[in-house]
Formats: C-alpha cells, sequence, structure tokens
C-alpha cells in the first residue's frame, strides 16, 4: 500500500529538515530521503568507537533564527540555543587573547585596539542587520522581479540608506568587495585579534585575508550573531528538526541514496534509489550540494548546454578537514586557565599566518602551520566520553582536496602534524590521544556527497552569492527543471547552520507557483 | 586532421576544385565564404541561374561547416543539440535540422547526415565547433571538424541526374530525396546524397579532397551533352529565396552573435516551427520556447511577393500604403521563372497576427537618382517555387 507523497526531499541535511518541517507543517506530505543511517548531513553528530561522541563536522553554531525556533516549534522538541562561549586566540608563549560577546582582552592588547574593537563590531553588526531582508528572503532577481522581490530590494536599500545612515552607507560599499585583510589593518594594532576576525572571514572557504570578498564572507558569518552569540553546536538541533517534521507528518527514510531524479518533458516526477527503487512525488528538493544534484542526479543531457557548463564551472573545493581526537584526559593549554578550556580556541595567530597556510592549499600543499578552531566538547556534555576521558573537535584548514602527492600516502602524516602543531600550544595532548579520525575533504565528499567536500556546498564568492548562487539561471532555489527545487548551503545565503536555505526554499514551493 | 597549418599565409583558403574556377572565371567576382576563396559570380549571373533552374549547375561547397560526429552518445547528443526529433532518422538519410541556444534563439541550420550506426555528419553554415564541444558536456560523443577534410559539389538542376549518371555515376536513379548513396564516379568513390540548397533536384557530392579535380572533370566531360555550368553565390541567392531556404546570418542575426537585446530571433520568428518538436524529450532551449509557444506570436520571418518589377533592396514594411513601420526586408530577389519580386521579410505582427495590409517603402534609382514608391506586398506560406519533377524518383531522363 503506497501512500501519496507531495515532495521528497534528497538529504536530511539541517536544512533539509528544515524544509521538510515547514512543508510539512503546511500540510504536505513529505519523504525525506537520507543516504546516511541518521539525520543532520554535516551537523550530525558522530563516534569513535562505542565510547567517544563528537557533535559533527559543525562543532559551533549561532543558534537558529527567532522565526525558524518559532514556526518550527523548536523549543518544545527541546532546542535551547547553548552557553555561549568565548573565542580565544591562542598564543604560543601563552599570552592569548579572549574575544567575547562584550569585549577583548589580553596582555599586551594596545589599549586603542579595545575601544577600537567595541566601535568596530558595532559597526559590522549594523552592516549585518542591513543585509537582512537578503540573506532571510529568497534573494531577489535581476530581471522579471516579482513583489516580493521587489520589497526584498527596497527594505535592503531603505536599510542601508536609514538604518545606517550616509556615512556608515558610504562605509559598507567600500568594504563590501574589498578584502578582511585591508579592513582590520585599517582598525587594529594587533595581531592575534586580525588573526581571529580574520579566520571568521575565510573559514570554510577557499579564500585567504587578502582575497576579496573576504568582508563578505565575514557577514554572513557574523549574520548569525543576531540570533544569539556563538555557542557548541550538539546533537539537540538535528533532534529537534527531526521531531517537528516528523510530528507534523514529514517522513524521514535512512540509507536511501538517490542515484537519479526522474524527469520526463522537463518536470521532475520521482526518484531512483541506489538498488532500483522508484519513488514518486511532484515536488523534488535537493539538500544536495547543487553540482552533484544537476550533474549527477539530474544530468547534463535533461539541462540545456549552456547551463550544463555554467553548472560545471560552480567553484568551490573544500579546505577544511576534521580532526577528531579521543583523549584520556584533559587536556591542558599553556597560559590557559582551565575555565576558558571550554571555550572556541583558535590557532591563528596573526593574518600572515593564514595568509601563508592558504597559500598552500592552492598550490595542493598542506602548509605546516595550519589554522585550527579547537573545542573541547564534553566539557560542556560529559556524555560524550567516559569518566575523565574528552574528546576533541579540531576545524583544520587549509587542508587541499587534492593533495601533492596523492593523500592515500600522506594522510596519517598529515594528522600526525595537525596533532604535534596542537602539541606546541597543549604539551600534554599527545600523550593523551587514544584514537583519532581525520577527515578530509576527499572523505567528506564520499561520506556526505558534498562535491569536493566544500563546507559551503559551493564557495561563497561574490560571483556565486545572492541571486547568483548557485549560479544564474538557477537562483531562487529553482532549477530549470520543473518540480524541482535546491534547499541546501550551495543555496543563498550559503552555508553552516542557518537552516535558511532550508527556510526560504520551503517558503519558495508554497509561494506563488510552486507547489501548484 | 590533414589540415595545412601554414594557410594563414594565404588571406583566403582555396578549395580543391579553385584552379578549375579560375580557368573559367570572367568576372574575377571572388567573395570569402568561411575563410575560402569562392565565386560570387564566375561567368554570367543569367546563365548560372538559368543553369539551375532548366540544366545542370556546379557550384562548390567545400567551405560549408562539416563536422563527423560519432561514438555511442551521438543521437542522444545530436537530439539534445537540435530541436528537431532526429531519433527515426536511419542510415543513409539526410534531415534538415536547426539549433537554439538555452534562450530558445537560433544559433544556427544545417543538416544532419546518418552515415552510419553511431556515425552522422553535421554540416553548418556557420563555425559551430565550440558550441558542439560545449554541447557535448556528459555525452559519450566524438566531435571532429570535417570541413577542410571533405571536399563538397553541389550539382543541381532539372538535368543533374543525367549529368551525373553520364559522368560515370551509376546506381544514382533509386536515391529519394533526403537519401546517402557511397557510389563511384569511375573508380573514384563518392558519397552522393539528394539534397541541395536551390529546392530543383540536385544532389550533392562529398569526396576526398584528392580527388576533387578528377570528379569535377568528370561532370565538365559530358558538358557537350548537357549544359553545365559552374555557378557562383549570387545565382545561389536567387533560387535559395526562389526555393523558400533561409540564410542565418543573413535574414537574422544568429544567437551567439548577438549583442543586442532582442535582435536574435527563436525558430518560430523565422518560420521553422515545424522543425521544432516540444515532446521529444530534452533539447537545449526546449523550455524557452515552450514558454514562447504559450504566448502570442511577437514577428516572424515572412515570404512575401512584393507588387510591381522595381528592384527591392533593403526597405522597410509598413502595416498600410503611409502607415506605421512594421518590419523590413531582409532579402529579395527578382525571380525570372515566376516573373515577380520575391522577399522574406521580418515583420512584427499584431495581436498575434500578421498585418492585415503589408507595403514596402521602396527606394530605387534612375540614372544614379533616387526615387521612392509604394508597392504592395503579399504574404506567401509555401516556397515560392516548388517544381514538381524535383522528387520524382528515379528523376526524369534527358
Ligand atoms: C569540516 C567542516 C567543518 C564545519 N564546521 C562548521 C561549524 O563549526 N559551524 C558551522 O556553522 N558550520 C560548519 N560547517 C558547515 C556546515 O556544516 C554546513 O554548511 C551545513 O551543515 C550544511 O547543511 P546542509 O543541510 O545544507 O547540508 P549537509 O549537512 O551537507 O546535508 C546534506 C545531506 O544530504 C545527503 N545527501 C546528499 N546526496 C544525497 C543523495 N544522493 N541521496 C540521499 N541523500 C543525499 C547527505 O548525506 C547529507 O546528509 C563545517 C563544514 C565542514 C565541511
Amino acid at each position: 500500500m503506497t501512500e501519496r507523497i507531495d515532495v521528497i526531499i534528497i538529504g536530511a541535511g539541517h536544512n533539509g529538515l528544515v524544509c521538510a518541517a515547514y512543508l510539512a507543517h503546511a500540510g504536505m506530505k513529505v519523504l525525506c530521503l537520507e543516504s546516511a543511517d541518521s539525520a543532520g548531513g554535516m551537523s550530525a553528530s558522530r563516534s569513535i568507537s562505542d565510547d567517544y561522541h563528537f557533535p559533527g563536522l559543525a562543532h559551533v553554531a549561532h543558534p537558529l533564527s527567532r522565526a525558524i525556533r518559532q514556526d518550527l516549534k523548536l523549543d518544545k522538541f527541546g532546542y535551547t540555543p547553548g552557553k555561549a562561549i568565548d573565542t580565544v586566540s591562542l598564543d604560543v608563549d601563552g599570552k592569548h587573547l579572549t574575544i567575547g560577546s562584550t569585549g577583548v582582552s589580553g596582555e599586551g592588547l594596545p589599549a586603542r585596539d579595545m575601544s577600537a574593537y567595541a566601535e568596530f563590531r558595532e559597526r559590522y553588526l549594523a552592516f549585518a542587520k542591513a543585509v537582512r531582508p537578503l540573506f532571510e528572503n529568497k534573494p531577489p532577481r535581476l530581471k522579471d522581479m516579482d513583489f516580493p522581490d521587489k520589497t526584498a530590494l527596497v527594505r535592503l536599500g531603505w536599510n542601508l540608506r536609514m538604518g545606517l545612515g550616509r556615512e556608515s552607507m558610504y562605509e559598507f560599499l567600500r568594504v563590501a568587495a574589498i578584502n578582511i585583510y585591508d579592513v582590520l589593518n585599517e582598525a587594529f594594532e594587533d595581531d592575534r585579534l586580525k588573526g581571529a576576525i580574520a579566520t571568521d572571514a575565510v573559514m570554510g572557504s577557499a579564500m585567504g585575508p587578502r582575497t576579496p570578498g573576504t568582508v563578505l564572507t565575514w557577514l554572513q558569518r557574523l549574520y548569525g550573531e543576531q540570533s544569539g552569540p556563538l555557542s557548541m553546536q550538539s546533537g539537540q538541533l538535528v533532534n529537534a528538526l527531526t521531531q517537528s517534521a516528523e510530528h507534523a507528518g514529514a517522513k524521514l527514510r535512512f540509507g536511501a541514496h538517490v542515484e537519479k531524479i526522474l524527469i520526463e518533458n522537463g518536470k521532475a516526477f520521482g526518484v531512483e534509489l541506489a538498488g532500483g527503487e522508484m519513488l514518486k512525488a511532484r515536488i523534488i528538493i535537493s539538500n544536495a550540494d547543487p553540482r552533484a544534484t544537476l550533474t549527477s542526479l539530474v544530468g547534463a543531457p535533461q539541462l540545456d548546454a549552456m547551463f550544463a557548463n555554467r553548472v560545471a564551472q560552480i567553484r568551490g573545493s573544500g579546505v577544511v578537514a576534521k580532526l577528531h581526537l579521543a583523549l584520556s584526559g584533559k587536556p591542558e593549554f599553556t597560559g590557559l586557565p582551565e575555565s576558558q578550556l571550554g571555550d572556541r580556541l583558535l590557532v591563528a595567530p596573526s593574518m600572515k599566518y593564514i595568509e601563508h597556510a592558504f597559500n598552500h592549499s592552492k598550490y595542493n600543499e598542506c602548509s605546516g602551520s595550519p589554522v585550527l578552531e579547537i573545542t573541547i566538547p564534553s566539557l560542556h556534555d560529559n556524555s560524550l566520553a567516559p569518566d575523565s576521558h574528552h574528546v576533541m573537535s579540531v576545524n583544520v584548514a587549509f587542508v587541499p582536496y587534492e593533495l601533492e602527492g596523492g593523500w592515500a600516502e600522506q594522510q596519517s602524516t598529515i594528522a600526525y602534524k595537525v596533532i604535534s602543531q596542537l602539541g606546541q600550544y597543549s604539551p600534554n595532548l599527545k600523550s593523551l590521544v587514544v584514537d583519532h579520525e581525520f577527515l578530509t575533504p576527499r572523505d567528506i565528499e564520499a561520506e556526505f556527497h558534498a562535491v569536493h567536500g566544500h563546507w559551503h556546498h559551493g564557495e561563497l564568492s561574490i560571483h556565486q552569492s545572492f541571486m547568483m548562487r548557485p549560479l544564474h539561471g538557477a537562483a531562487q532555489y529553482d532549477t530549470p527543471v520543473d518540480g524541482l527545487f535546491l534547499c541546501g548551503a550551495g543555496c543563498h545565503p550559503g552555508g553552516g547552520l542557518t537552516g535558511l536555505p532550508g527556510r526560504n526554499a520551503a517558503r519558495r514551493v508554497l509561494g506563488p507557483g510552486g507547489a501548484k | 586532421m590533414k589540415f595545412d597549418h601554414t594557410h594563414f599565409r594565404q588571406a583566403l583558403l582555396r578549395t580543391p576544385f579553385h584552379d578549375r574556377f579560375v580557368e573559367l572565371s570572367t568576372t574575377e567576382e571572388w567573395m570569402a565564404w568561411n575563410t575560402y576563396k569562392v565565386p560570387r559570380v564566375v561567368d554570367k549571373l543569367p546563365t548560372e541561374y538559368f543553369a539551375v533552374r532548366s540544366g545542370c549547375a556546379v557550384m562548390d561547397l567545400t567551405p560549408m561547416e562539416k563536422y563527423r560526429i560519432s561514438g555511442r552518445g551521438a543521437r542522444d547528443y545530436l537530439d539534445r543539440l537540435v530541436t528537431r526529433d532526429i531519433s527515426k532518422l536511419k542510415a543513409g538519410r539526410v534531415t534538415y535540422v536547426v539549433w537554439c541556444n538555452d534562450e530558445g534563439k537560433v544559433i544556427d541550420d544545417g543538416t544532419v547526415f546518418q552515415l552510419g550506426e553511431n556515425d552522422y555528419r553535421l554540416c553548418a553554415q556557420h563555425h559551430q565547433f565550440d558550441w558542439l564541444l560545449m554541447s557535448a558536456r556528459g555525452f559519450d560523443v566524438d566531435i571532429q571538424v570535417e570541413t577542410h577534410d571533405v571536399a563538397a559539389l553541389a550539382v543541381q538542376g532539372p538535368t543533374s541526374w543525367s549529368v551525373l549518371a553520364a559522368a560515370g555515376i551509376s546506381n544514382l536513379e533509386q536515391l529519394k530525396p533526403f537519401g546517402i548513396a557511397d557510389l563511384r564516379c569511375g573508380d573514384i568513390p563518392v558519397t552522393v546524397s539528394r539534397t541541395g540548397y536551390t529546392g530543383d533536384l540536385g544532389y550533392e557530392l562529398w569526396m576526398d579532397p584528392a580527388n576533387a579535380l578528377q570528379v569535377w572533370d568528370a561532370i565538365f566531360s559530358v558538358q557537350g551533352q548537357y549544359d553545365i555550368h559552374a555557378m557562383g553565390l549570387s545565382a545561389l541567392e536567387m533560387v535559395r529565396i526562389e526555393a523558400g531556404f533561409i540564410m542565418p546570418g543573413f535574414d537574422f542575426n544568429t544567437a551567439e552573435a548577438t549583442i543586442r537585446n532582442g535582435y536574435d530571433r527563436s525558430p518560430f520568428e523565422v518560420g521553422l516551427g515545424w522543425v521544432v518538436n516540444l515532446d521529444k524529450g530534452h533539447f537545449t532551449g526546449r523550455k524557452a520556447l515552450l514558454a514562447e509557444k504559450s504566448r502570442p506570436a511577437k514577428r516572424r520571418l515572412t515570404k512575401i511577393v512584393v507588387d510591381g518589377n522595381k528592384p527591392v533592396g533593403e526597405a522597410f514594411i509598413y502595416d498600410g500604403k503611409n502607415g506605421k513601420q512594421t518590419g523590413e526586408i531582409k532579402c529579395a530577389t527578382w525571380s525570372p521563372i515566376l516573373k515577380a519580386n520575391l522577399a522574406l521579410a521580418d515583420i512584427e505582427f499584431i495581436n498575434g497576427r500578421l498585418p492585415a495590409q503589408l507595403w514596402a517603402r521602396i527606394d530605387y534609382q534612375r540614372e544614379l537618382k533616387w526615387h521612392s514608391a509604394w508597392a504592395e506586398c503579399h504574404s506567401h506560406s509555401k516556397p515560392f517555387y516548388v517544381p514538381e519533377y524535383r522528387s520524382a524518383t528515379p528523376p526524369m531522363r534527358y
């Protein structure tokens, strides 16, 4: 007995779940097909043996927006924004810098930087707020705008001009296209401070601080700040989304890998799973990488020639690897008080350091001095590791997808190098490591089906942003294939745990010309 | 590719038949066609025109862009490339096709020859290699440029079959329109297709450039028996308009060469709706064409007969005498055989229809002085000139 299905969502990443929940709440019969054995995609928690558990590739996040939380009743399903954590810019001699939501402090920090930071933060939060209409709505088209497109643009213009004021608007227009390197050098002296902010601008992108467009990528990160401070990512988000979706009637099926989107006369009507099973629905929405969706699941023959070539030209090769460490005890960091061990620790002592690490990745090399983003999740939730044991999660940048000499031979050497690098800051770490997992962009591609293992399912560069995300001809969550939509990080406004692509896509489907 | 890479030393390439044209040319009127030097008029335009309509004309087709498309995915590839359903094309058959960009605007037209299983030749008006390669993503095909490796001659006119038979090409009598046959001219292999751009009985001969002159000489060796003339592109222009054939890049701007918004044309707009099959599965431009079809037509390249005998050159079309401008003539000819002024005009529709009246304002010279006159135009849906004998199999023997 087969039940009618209105919508098939390919992938149960957090965006697929958000989309599924919205559509199910709107009364549609939703089936979400996930290739893995559990939901969450890059934000799904994972384990080493039965004993050590990790939050997932995404280990820190801002809370979801209040609107999504309310619409999907996430609080009712156990979602609470986590406890705020600070960011510590580590110094190899132990003179660390702490950046909190209120300010910055640390030994040797110039007084000027302290006050400049408050001003700077306020200004950029205002910028992030000004571009809100752009992030929370489908990006307006440039041609054939509909009414919501026009209102979004008007609100953007209004926010920029009236919200920011004239001076600030000029400043916004000035910085929007330049790089974070110049902007931070204008504002600050302290290398640790500049290194920490620049890390947030480039982490996840194949960009160094001097790459144009890094102010925009930073604003994309900062956008999340509006719904609350950074906190540890826990399984809570995925659990609450899953329950919300299922409660509204959405069905989730795991171990269901979609091989093909079925299309007839230009309209998608179903999917074919690995193994040959066919499932039909009026609407197909893909949470998978747009490149994988359009190239592998749809296939160039079903697309116009020029469009198919543009799909092949979408840029985005992952540069962040994940290192998970199972530890037999609590690591100590030179000069870091125990009370700060649970914060987000960065190894990015200067912008020059980051730029050098990035440069290596351009030549398919892995820098011996990578940029690291370190958390110890077990300090926040002691069920993640056995008594007195701990787990450490590290985002490692810039690790190329293609490594000169091949990954197979060098993967463990490079993991070992990262552990040694950590050892420079935490002398007892090496002796505590009982097990590890090192996921390169190649592994991430294989496991999560994101082309080249990219954080945002495609580079978040200016030419692949807003109404050109993922590409011209498929923006606004639409594709050229009728009945096929996109809802993942590859869509506007990009990756990270915002749920916005999922929500905007659901609204697109429920809007005019969508579900009918 | 057996292509001579020192070609850049010559401004224009010579086709393998070039020496013969040089011998025959009395006018020295040459022109460039796809980087080759070809005659505009060899001797006398009326002679060349009437050779097509009442005798036999021979024209050099070598500059035509030719591509060999082969491999397991060749058929699917071509079906996604062109607007027409070619899934039922068989080996040994030719079909007329047109292809579009993503926006459903015509890039070029041409002919697909199915030479064998998974083996096709695509002939095009303009250079297409980049577009063909771009379209190949996702298909198992091999695409080669054959333009310079295959010499081609058009042999056209009511006596063309008799001429070819007399010249030593046998077994041609059963070849149907749009058929292809691998034959011999004496002992030289030639591939013959019953195709052409004249609307008359006619054949196209495809051969190794090394054998080109021998085939030419075999044909002209029967000149004593038949009226055979070498022909240039000016006569072709006259007969192709009579036959109602369009010429992308001349009658309308091709999509890839268009910069200004709205200056390109869809197949519907150039009267090629009959080669668009929206139900055959996906092809480039399908979605745009589907959308266009659901809207009232904006314009159409229309065959018109212009009253009177004043030479129609470039003229605007109006929706009445002294009326509103509604289009323009793209190509025109005086048809000696029909005794009429024929033209193709790009005409804007009014509410999805051709305006009820069409008038051309014709500017013409008398002893170097310009005059202007109004002439009424009458639209014509069929080709202007369709001789019944052209499709008879076997053709009439002379
Ligand atoms: C190493 C790394 C570290 C990161 N760290 C952070 C962080 O700390 N903070 C942060 O905010 N962001 C982080 N990110 C980015 C963040 O994880 C992603 O941007 C976000 O999770 C994307 O969510 P999504 O739902 O759009 O896609 P995904 O989470 O990628 O989900 C897509 C889902 O679709 C499934 N799928 C794909 N193809 C198919 C198919 N054919 N059939 C069935 N299912 C399919 C996949 O299995 C997957 O579950 C990190 C990314 C990486 C790579």
